[in-house]
């Protein structure tokens, strides 16, 4: 008896480290991400980082705003959101109510393979497929720009999108949906005004996912968006993303120096912003659940 | 089944078999039911009577690999005709399941849906029809307040009223019951009771129930179904009183079931 309560305390202390090994690493991350960041705001001053113009190397006057990166990143992301949002939740609706269930187990391997493709491999897809695809049909000078980036990143956020929404889409009752048939509602009545509402909150959570995904996504970003760090709201521009040019600029900046730290900052603006995202996310979750 | 008030017949099934798949519901079901009455379906449990109530909307369709023979009509016409439209049969064939199910939305918008997926939008016309089926289920008054409030925080035997205004709202003539009250507490069933005696005569309704009172107090005719097969069908004082066959005689004194 004694033994295995024991037992049960070793069991239980396991478990529970493991668990709280996560919030560990978050509030390290954070920790780390500070201490290398800080010395940015001490000097030059973290009124620098609001500046509009990227040019952290030069002889005349390194600056260092992160305002080109930053509506960089947002561009990409919006459009990525535009494009794999709708794609995603109809995809979703249709493997969940209107697929047979052959269809079904076709699609869901397809996808999930999708959610495992590299993406250094979907960058190179974007090279040599996308990039010349958008250029050619808007007759562009380059297809490395804002548009290509958010394509790829939306293929990327689509399979999130799709096997979230898809479980919280068929986890809605049978009995509302039968309500809503003996009604005389047809099953695409059923499903538009029935079946996504209810399931909504979880389709927000895969959006909100999907998004953080795209956010953080780098190594794509980095090769098809031209990495031109200026401010703009076109499409066909070129855009430079937070994570490329951190991933980018890291592996040559001088330890400690102003650069050093401004990257770190960066870093730190790219956490607080998943991190609110996956604020919104609970919020909106715990609003729409249904009792 | 002489009397005159049973005399218009609504829904004649003639020879009704029903499969699932490869196993048979339905045996040869027959029966009339009569316009503006309340029939009961009583029997064991898997006996077919759900089954059977649910042939009448075709709400057994969207089960895969359903099948049916025989012939069903309501006033003359009929159901499992290629040329019937199976979503206007089903808004005159309003249904009430055994746990309600309110839409997670407003009570408001619950009992709007009906109207609104059949092309109504217009709000006065909506709200008109939302307080007319509200008090059409003696629910107006105690939610008159709350129709904006989110139907799934009524209880149980509002909820289960509404499901009922829900039904209502598309204007049906027949209305099928499947054990509407067998969730609820004594006092809501038998709200749901005298509402299905207030509803009888403007609509047909059929009820499938597990509650031998339930069916001798609310029905006029009764129909006992075992095994798939419509064992006896006939008024309802008669079924209660003196039963033609064994075996509803052995059911309704609680011998089995």
């Amino acid at each position: 008896m004694q033994k295995s309560l024991l037992r049960d305390k070793i069991v239980r202390l396991i478990l529970q480290s493991a668990a709280s090994m996560s919030i560990l690493i978050v509030i390290l991350i954070f920790v780390f991400l500070g201490k290398e960041g800080f010395s940015f705001l001490l000097d030059p001053g973290i009124s620098e980082l609001f500046g509009t113009k990227w040019n952290p190397v030069s002889f005349d006057k390194e600056l260092f705003g992160i305002i080109p990166l930053f509506t960089g990143s947002l561009l990409a992301t919006v459009l990525a959101t535009i494009f794999a949002v709708p794609v995603g939740v109809v995809a979703a609706v249709y493997i969940a109510e209107v697929a047979s269930p052959a269809e079904r187990e076709i699609f869901k391997p397809f996808i999930e393979l999708l959610a495992g493709i590299p993406s250094v491999v979907v960058g190179f897809f974007g090279l040599i497929v996308v990039a010349p695809f958008v250029k050619n049909l808007f007759g562009l000078s380059s297809g490395l720009n804002a548009l290509t980036g958010s394509l790829l990143l939306a293929l990327m956020a689509i399979p999130t999108i799709v096997s979230i929404s898809e479980d919280a889409i068929r986890s809605v009752p049978q009995a509302y949906k039968s309500a809503s048939l003996s009604l005389g509602a047809t099953k695409l009545q059923t499903i538009w005004k029935v079946t996504v509402p209810a399931s909504l909150s979880g389709i927000v959570a895969a959006v909100m996912l999907g998004i953080g995904r795209v956010i953080g996504e780098t190594m794509t970003v980095m090769m098809v968006t031209g990495n031109a760090a200026v401010i703009t709201t076109s499409p066909f521009a070129s855009v430079r993303t937070m994570t490329a040019t951190i991933a980018a600029e890291m592996g040559e900046v001088p330890f400690g120096s102003h650069h050093y730290a401004a990257l770190f900052c960066i870093g730190i603006v790219l956490l607080l912003m998943t991190f609110g995202l996956n604020m919104i996310a609970q919020r909106v979750m715990r609003k729409y659940r249904m009792g | 089944m002489t009397d005159d008030y049973l005399k218009k017949t609504k829904i004649q099934a003639k020879n009704v078999d029903f499969f699932y798949s490869d196993t048979q519901a339905l045996f040869d079901v027959s029966m009339d039911i009569p316009e503006g009455r309340v029939t009961a379906l009583i029997g064991p449990s898997g006996c077919g009577k759900s089954t059977f109530l649910r042939t009448l909307n075709r709400m057994n369709d969207v089960i895969d690999g359903t099948r049916l023979t025989g012939k069903i009509t309501i006033d003359g016409q009929d159901i499992y005709a290629p040329e019937m439209n199976v979503f206007t049969l089903r808004k005159r064939v309003g249904m009430v399941f055994q746990k309600s199910n309110p839409f997670p939305k407003s009570v408001f918008e619950n009992i709007a849906y009906g109207p609104r997926i059949h092309g109504n939008n217009d709000r006065t016309s909506l709200t008109e029809i939302v307080e007319r089926s509200l008090q059409g289920a003696a629910l107006w008054d105690e939610v008159k307040d709350r129709l904006d409030d989110n139907a799934l925080g009524l209880s149980g035997g509002q909820q289960q009223r509404l499901c009922i205004a829900r039904a209502l709202a598309v204007n049906p003539d027949i209305l099928l019951m499947d054990e509407p009250a067998s969730a609820l507490d004594p006092r809501s069933t038998a709200r749901i009771e005298d509402l299905i005696s207030e509803l009888r005569g403007d609509y047909t309704i059929i009820i499938v129930t597990h509650n031998m009172q339930q069916a001798a107090r609310v029905s006029d005719i009764t129909a006992f179904f075992y095994e798939g097969h419509l064992i006896e069908f006939n008024k309802t004082k008669q079924i209660f009183t003196k039963p033609s066959k064994q075996q509803t005689e052995d059911y309704i004194t609680g011998r089995f079931g």
